[in-house]
């Protein structure tokens, strides 16, 4: 029987009158292949020269020559110099002293050069102020080679020559002449004694100019009120060496309260030394890298910490001073004052409260109390930038008032709050010039965009401090059609000076005295005796009176404290934003949250629980948090993500500037929100309203474990009091594990033979718990000298982050880690223990913080050896793992038997890729790889190597000269970076090296020590001062 | 394009021939030298010098800044006294207290004396206060008719060796054909020989059984069926050709024998052979750096600012010389690609600052993931420059000699004693390891220089 059935696919199918269907039906495949297009036509075909066997031919021949072609080596051209500099032999660098004066951070620093090119920074270790690099500092190498910077003048983004800018400008600047109109110069902070004599002669040139100073995150208020104490507009400088209990209301000074470079002088305070240690409080919102690294950390909102500043006052000064503080605060304030008052001299109060008021109490206090840590004598001029002539210089702009507006080293357009007011104001200036690096927010609106020299290719002086010189140097001729803003000014003075020698002629007349220049030059810094002895002198200046700072007690005192209150705050590898281009600072993970290429709303547990904000953990084990609307003063931004931040005091937020930039940017690093637009009246302290907004934010966050767990032997830590008092063995004790039924020290049992490594060289590396404060400048210091890919934020997201070294921060679950380990032993039972270990995955509210650098630990017997199939890694006679990643064939075993996960894994090629569009995409940026090192390759792991291009190096100039190698020479990159003093390199064998010595200190402890791998990279226990007074 | 050398015997052959016959041809140009000096002494007898004596005088002491012909650093001197009586009018005397004190003169103000002073870049002569007016004399007679130049001599030469060349290599024709020959006749007898004895049989009725021969199986059908032989063949031929296969595939990337044509021909012969001059004069980074450094220009231009011109070695160029074009005219241009390139007006004595850097060809190559430091092993170690890169000063184009590959590396390491003496950075390691592993002398290998990571990072 024939079957009638139709089969339908479809409900439409039972209408067949529904032409749709079936033409749908027909056309299945919606284009056919046109083939007839080129075979239909057969005259065609048939009068085309090439036949099908030619076709064959061509195929064949042109196959064989590509694999002909194919065998032979490249030719590989050599092209030596005409005239080869004398200084320069191919493949020995050389150092140059320097000094980075960016208007933020400002450091006396060495660039390395390998055949011209800057490679990589170093501390200059004989500058005797602000000598160490920070991790922005360390990264500013690469900015010099940055894709996107300006190739030469553009008018309104048109290329044009010098000639013509320079033709606009003097003629306007002498068409202004008569007018009444302003030329305004609006500049960084140079702290530079040969730019401010410039300025001073182009504004006798030009009487109607005008310079005003901007620092895009200010310091007005520290400026006037030590202005109004010593009368000079200046900061006082902090000792934190000299000081034997740091009491500290918001500031930050780790890391860039003030300018910063405070840290080296702190770490050394903090190392115990004949059983001595300084005493850290700090009273703040945020957690901050500084109340990370204290021994009692108070959180407070900014107006209660005005209060206690207050009371604090009032304490010292036997003054009754009432504000509406809890008790709780009220006996901290009490024991504070009585802590200080019974270190007296040795104390010193330091704030970053943006109120003149607190920053004049502070000061004050410091005075009553003759703190040896605070010099007044010889403050630093790092911050210059006057809010109030800034805001004038706007109204002016509007009223148009300002004919010409050159602008150096500023953003404005991007760090100004009411960005829109200026952009209106520049509409009614005649012409305008803004000096940068890059292709801006401001660049877009002016004018002429002069491309400016980084200042590695420029010339400049400063003074950091008063009585410390310290000069710039080019390192590198111009890479691009580019002028320095000081060059230029000369210029339009009509002086055809170089900048080069009016610096020279400057200091000659009045900086060095009969001191040569050239060793200036060669030392990067210079102190001068004279100017110190001519500020003893001033210092006499009449203190503030008792009565205004009455007022000032009175205002802080009575500050309101209703609703959540926003501290702006710079993050350690953003700054504030200028270098917001630089693949390195982007990738560096944030020391408090870990976050990378983001910034974020912290906001405490308890008020992200009010408000319905999360943070949880996606499935690839990615952090995902909630975003959030945030308003200030009715300036609102928009999907801020948030992150739950423990030690972030209730009712604050906090956020980082720096972020959020979007013009001449590539998309990559367009990341973040701008909060500046929040810097209402530059101040980082701000009334604010947050609520939830919709969807969730995708983090790059390289540590997802928060807590230690109660794991004490990674982080040891003790108080200093059992430090003094108990047996080392108490405090640092050695794991035991099981012999033949018996305990005995894990340290005595071994698997393996020991390798004899007596002779020669043997390398170990201390890190100091207690001097580290977790800056991660080593981090990318390693990450120039070793040639350490960017992967970008999606691959970090993915845990492939390819840092060698990284700093974990670990947060105590209970208050302290103390009662952390007391927590997991008394848990009795497995089901104890489940829920115990699931509530000490969280942080506490105000946990304890701890840092800890961790790189490969080049274990005596090694994991990651003996599991590999290639013997691509392999233990050397000096205590390094080498690691030869040309053997390497990519099984990963190592990685996963390594009980530090230290080692690294070439997921892609991060080089000349596309997918992959940073620094090491374009040959611009490949100029910043260092020569020594191998670029490595696609699917090959990579780990830290002690840097072994430099151990070698060092033993290398040895032989050659024949001598024998002195303690110190033997460096990484990290111990070099770190002028904290936290990483120690040197050789073991060598007994009277400090390497040597730290190996015997009581608080020397190997990570893991159970494992048993023997590492040769030890750490130093963490002490904390927690005796009050 | 790379082209590998394999130094063909046949080549080497030639060569030592090519010396033998140069050998005998050099007494006669000696001669021809001795016989032109001699007419020269007697031509300038009467001028009142010596000019035999002046020459060596002039090479001492003239030769770094004075051509006869040409200008250099300072003016052509050829009949400089004839010049300058007739030109200037300038007698003897002046001469002399010019030579003795060029800028005493200078500063006295004399006319003449400050006219050069001003043409030749206001570069002061040096003083001689140390000739006698007899040596000045010399050198004038010297100067005035100097020795001919052995030009000529060359060029006779030349021909000479040529026709050694040629007549050796009938000899050897000569040779191969009369071998020929007597391979022939042997042959030939053998063949004789045969078919006599064929004949000798068939005349004493000796049947050669060829039917016998015919049931006997193909050997290749034997082969075929004999499969344990079969089997012991293709293992083998298996096993030779995964040898040779081996072989070929290992020299994959090893440009042993690589000797590209370089932009300027340049002859280490000449330079490190024939005028000895040390590797690390020019490749002085050798000593300090992990590159031995391709010496920039300026680095030749130290001494071809006076050498402009190849005069070729005393003996004239070789045959073998000729065959490939390296003419004196050959080289000499070579030394004007360098003035092109360095930017050097041969004329006005003064560099030009257009300049072109060379782009030589490099032929040795390690791959990035390998660490080598010239230094280490040049200063420190005190290994000649010919241990890796071969005869160099017999090169006349460089080659890469070693095969450089880490098995090379390797070798070398295992094999060479370091020499640790009167190195204070190695006196206790020294120590040490000689009693650890009782030995007096220690190689690299011992040293830990087998290990990975002092190579590769």
């Amino acid at each position: 029987m024939a079957s009638n059935k139709v089969y339908w696919k479809n409900e439409a199918d039972l209408l067949p009158a529904d032409s749709n269907i079936q033409q749908l039906r027909d056309n299945e495949f919606p284009t056919e292949i046109p083939v007839d297009e080129f075979l239909g036509d057969k005259e065609g075909l048939s009068d085309s020269k090439t036949n099908r066997r030619d076709f064959l031919k061509y195929i064949g021949f042109s196959t064989a020559a590509a694999s002909l072609a194919a065998c032979e080596g490249p030719v590989i051209k050599s092209i030596p110099y005409v005239v080869q500099p004398e200084r320069i032999v191919p493949g020995v660098a050389n150092y140059y002293a320097t000094t980075i004066a960016n208007g933020f951070d400002f450091a006396s620093i060495l660039i390395k050069t390998r055949e011209g090119r800057p490679i990589k920074v170093e501390n200059n270790k004989e500058a005797a102020t602000n000598g160490s690099a920070n991790a922005r500092v360390q990264a500013s190498v690469l900015s010099l080679y940055d894709s996107t910077r300006l190739q030469g003048p553009l008018s309104n983004g048109e290329p044009v020559e010098w000639a013509i800018l320079d033709a606009s400008v003097k003629s306007k600047l002498g068409a202004l002449a008569g007018s009444g109109k302003q030329v305004v110069l609006l500049t960084q902070t140079y702290a530079s004694p040969s730019t401010d004599k410039l300025i001073a002669d182009f504004t006798a040139a030009y009487p109607n100019t005008k310079h005003v100073t901007y620092d895009a995150i200010s310091e007005d208020a520290a400026l006037n009120a030590f202005e109004m104490a010593y009368g000079e507009r200046a900061l006082a400088d902090y000792h934190f060496d000299k000081a034997e209990l740091i009491v500290s209301f918001g500031a930050d000074f780790l890391s860039d309260w003030q300018g910063g470079g405070y840290d080296a002088g702190y770490s050394k305070g903090r190392v115990p030394k004949a059983g001595k240690m300084s005493r850290h409080i700090q009273f703040e919102a945020n957690m901050t890298l500084t109340g990370a690294n204290a021994d009692k950390r108070v959180p407070l909102k900014p107006s209660e910490q005005k209060k206690a500043l207050a009371a604090l006052y009032g304490k010292l000064n036997n003054s009754r001073v009432s504000t509406d503080l809890s008790e709780a605060v009220l006996a901290m304030v009490d024991s504070t004052a009585a802590e200080i008052r019974s270190k007296g001299s040795k104390a010193v109060v330091v704030t970053g409260l943006d109120d003149v008021n607190a920053q004049q109490l502070v000061l004050a206090i410091n005075k009553m109390l003759g703190s040896e840590a605070m010099d007044t004598a010889a403050p630093k001029y790092v911050r210059q930038g006057n809010t109030a002539t800034v805001k004038q210089l706007i109204s002016d702009m509007k009223s148009g008032n300002v004919g010409m507006l050159i602008m150096d080293g500023v953003n404005p357009m991007y760090t100004l709050p009411n960005a829109s007011d200026f952009a209106e104001g520049l509409g009614n200036v005649d012409l305008s010039v803004t000096f940068s690096t890059n292709w801006n927010e401001t660049t877009e609106r002016t004018q002429f965009a002069a491309a400016a020299n980084h200042f590695l290719e420029s010339w400049g002086d400063t003074q950091l401090k008063k009585g410390h010189y310290s000069l710039i140097q080019p390192t590198i001729r111009e890479l691009f059609d580019t002028r320095q803003f000081q060059q230029s000014l000369l210029n339009w003075m009509g002086s055809d000076q170089s900048y080069y020698d009016y610096i020279k002629t400057n200091w000659t007349e009045s900086v060095l005295g009969t001191d040569s220049w050239n060793k200036a030059l060669h030392d990067g810094v210079y102190s001068s005796e004279m100017s110190m002895e001519v500020t003893q002198e001033e210092t006499a200046s009449e203190p503030a009176s008792d009565g205004v700072l009455s007022g000032a007690v009175q205002s802080l005192a009575s500050a309101s404290s209703e609703g959540m209150e926003l501290t702006l705050y710079s993050k350690v590898g953003m700054g504030d934003g200028q270098q917001a281009s630089n693949p390195w600072l982007q990738e560096f993970p944030d020391p408090i949250t870990r976050v990378t290429w983001d910034n974020y709303l912290t906001i405490s547990r308890a008020d992200a629980n009010e408000l319905g904000l999360v943070n949880e953990n996606a499935a690839n084990g990615g952090l995902d948090g909630s975003y959030a609307n945030v308003t200030v003063n009715g300036v609102t931004l928009s999907n801020v993500p948030v992150i739950i931040q423990p030690g972030q005091a209730k009712n604050t937020i906090g956020l980082s500037f720096g972020y959020g930039r979007k013009v001449g940017m590539k998309e990559e690093m367009q990341t973040g929100v701008n909060a500046y637009a929040l810097y209402n009246d530059f101040n980082s302290i701000q009334s604010v309203t947050v609520e939830k907004a919709a969807g969730m934010h995708e983090f790059a966050c390289i540590q997802l474990q928060n807590t230690l767990m109660g794991r004490g032997e990674i982080i040891k830590e003790t108080t200093l009091e059992k430090y003094n008092t108990e047996d080392p063995h108490e405090w640092n004790h050695v794991p035991e594990v099981s012999l033949n039924h018996q305990e005995v020290p894990a340290t005595t049992v071994d698997l393996w033979e020991s390798f004899d490594r007596s002779v020669g060289h043997h390398f170990n590396m201390s890190i100091d718990l207690n001097a580290c404060t977790g800056c991660g400048a080593c981090v990318i210091a390693c990450h120039a000298e070793n040639n350490i890919p960017v992967v970008g934020k999606s691959e970090v997201r993915k845990s492939r982050d390819m840092h060698w070294l990284r700093i974990d921060r670990y947060y105590s679950s209970e208050d302290t880690f103390q009662d952390d380990n007391i927590k997991k032993d008394e848990f009795s039972g497995a089901f104890d223990s489940k829920a115990g270990f699931e509530e000490m995955e969280r942080a506490a509210e105000n946990p304890q913080v701890a840092f800890q650098p961790v790189m490969c630990q080049h274990c005596n017997h090694a994991p990651c050896e003996t599991v590999c199939p290639v013997a691509a890694t392999s233990h050397s006679r000096q205590g390094q793992n080498h690691m030869a990643y040309n053997r390497c064939v990519g099984t990963r075993y190592c990685a996963n038997n390594c009980p530090y996960k230290v080692r690294r894994f070439n997921w892609f090629l991060y080089n000349n890729n596309d997918e992959f569009d940073f620094h090491m995409n374009n040959d611009l940026g490949k100029m910043v790889i260092n020569p020594d090192v191998t670029v490595r390759s696609r699917g090959v792991i990579e780990k830290c190597s002690l840097c072994i291009q430099m151990t070698q190096k060092t033993i290398l100039d040895a032989k050659r000269e024949g001598r024998e190698i002195e303690d110190g020479e033997f460096q990484t990159a990290c111990s070099n970076a770190c002028s904290n003093g936290a990483i120690i390199f040197g050789d073991i064998n060598d007994e009277k090296s400090q390497v040597a010595a730290l190996k015997k200190e009581d608080r020397m402890y190997h990570l893991l020590e159970a494992v048993g791998t023997k590492p040769n990279v030890f750490y130093q226990v963490k002490v904390r001062n927690t005796n009050e007074a | 394009m790379k082209k590998v050398l394999y130094r063909s015997q046949i080549s080497t052959l030639f060569s030592f021939l090519l010396v033998g016959s140069l050998l005998l041809t050099n007494n006669l140009f000696a001669q021809d030298q001795a016989a032109a000096e001699a007419v020269a002494t007697e031509a300038d007898a009467s001028l009142g010098g010596d000019p035999v004596k002046g020459k060596q005088l002039f090479n001492q002491n003239c030769a770094a800044c004075h051509a006869l012909d040409r200008k250099m650093t300072g003016p052509a001197l050829a009949n400089v006294e004839t010049r300058l009586a007739e030109e200037e009018g300038l007698d003897k005397e002046w001469l002399y207290s010019w030579i003795k004190n060029s800028a005493g003169m200078i500063s006295s103000g004399d006319a003449y004396a400050n006219k050069i002073y001003a043409e030749y870049n206001q570069a002061a002569m040096t003083a001689f206060p140390t000739l006698s007016n007899a040596d000045i004399d010399n050198i004038l007679a010297y100067t005035a008719a100097p020795p001919p130049a052995p030009v000529q001599a060359v060029a006779t030469t030349a021909e000479v060796p040529g026709g050694a060349a040629s007549s050796s290599g009938i000899t050897n024709e000569v040779i191969l054909g009369a071998l020929v020959l007597v391979f022939g006749l042997l042959v030939m007898m053998l063949i004789l020989v045969n078919t006599t004895l064929k004949r000798i049989a068939e005349a004493n009725g000796v049947v050669v059984e060829k039917a016998k021969a015919e049931k006997r199986m193909p050997i290749w059908k034997a082969f075929a069926k004999n499969q344990f032989l079969v089997l012991c063949s293709v293992i083998f031929l298996l096993l030779a050709s995964a040898y040779y296969a081996y072989g070929w595939m290992m020299q994959i990337g090893v440009d042993q024998g690589y000797q590209p044509i370089q932009p300027i021909h340049y002859s280490h012969k000449i330079h490190a052979g024939d005028n000895k001059i040390e590797c690390k004069y020019c490749h002085s980074s050798a000593r300090v750096s992990k590159h031995s450094g391709i010496p920039s220009l300026n680095v030749c231009m130290n001494c071809h600012k006076s050498i402009y011109e190849y005069k070729g070695n005393p003996e004239g160029p070789s045959a073998e010389d000729l065959a490939n074009g390296y003419t004196n005219e050959f080289y000499t241009a070579e030394i004007k690609k360098l003035y092109k390139a360095v930017g050097w007006n041969e004329e006005e004595q003064r560099y030009t600052g257009e300049s072109k850097p060379v782009e030589w060809v490099r032929i040795h190559n390690l791959p990035d993931l390998a660490y080598f430091n010239h230094s280490q092993h040049v200063s420190v170690a005190g290994i000649e420059c010919q241990t890796c890169h071969g005869p160099v000063e017999e090169m006349e184009i460089m080659y890469q000699y070693a095969p450089l590959t880490m098995g090379w590396c390797i070798n070398c390491h295992r094999e060479t004693e370091v020499n640790l003496q009167d190195n204070e950075y190695y006196e206790k390691i020294h120590k040490a390891l000689s009693e650890k592993y009782g030995v007096e002398k220690l190689t690299a290998a011992q040293l830990g220089g087998l290990e990975c990571g002092k190579c590769h990072y």
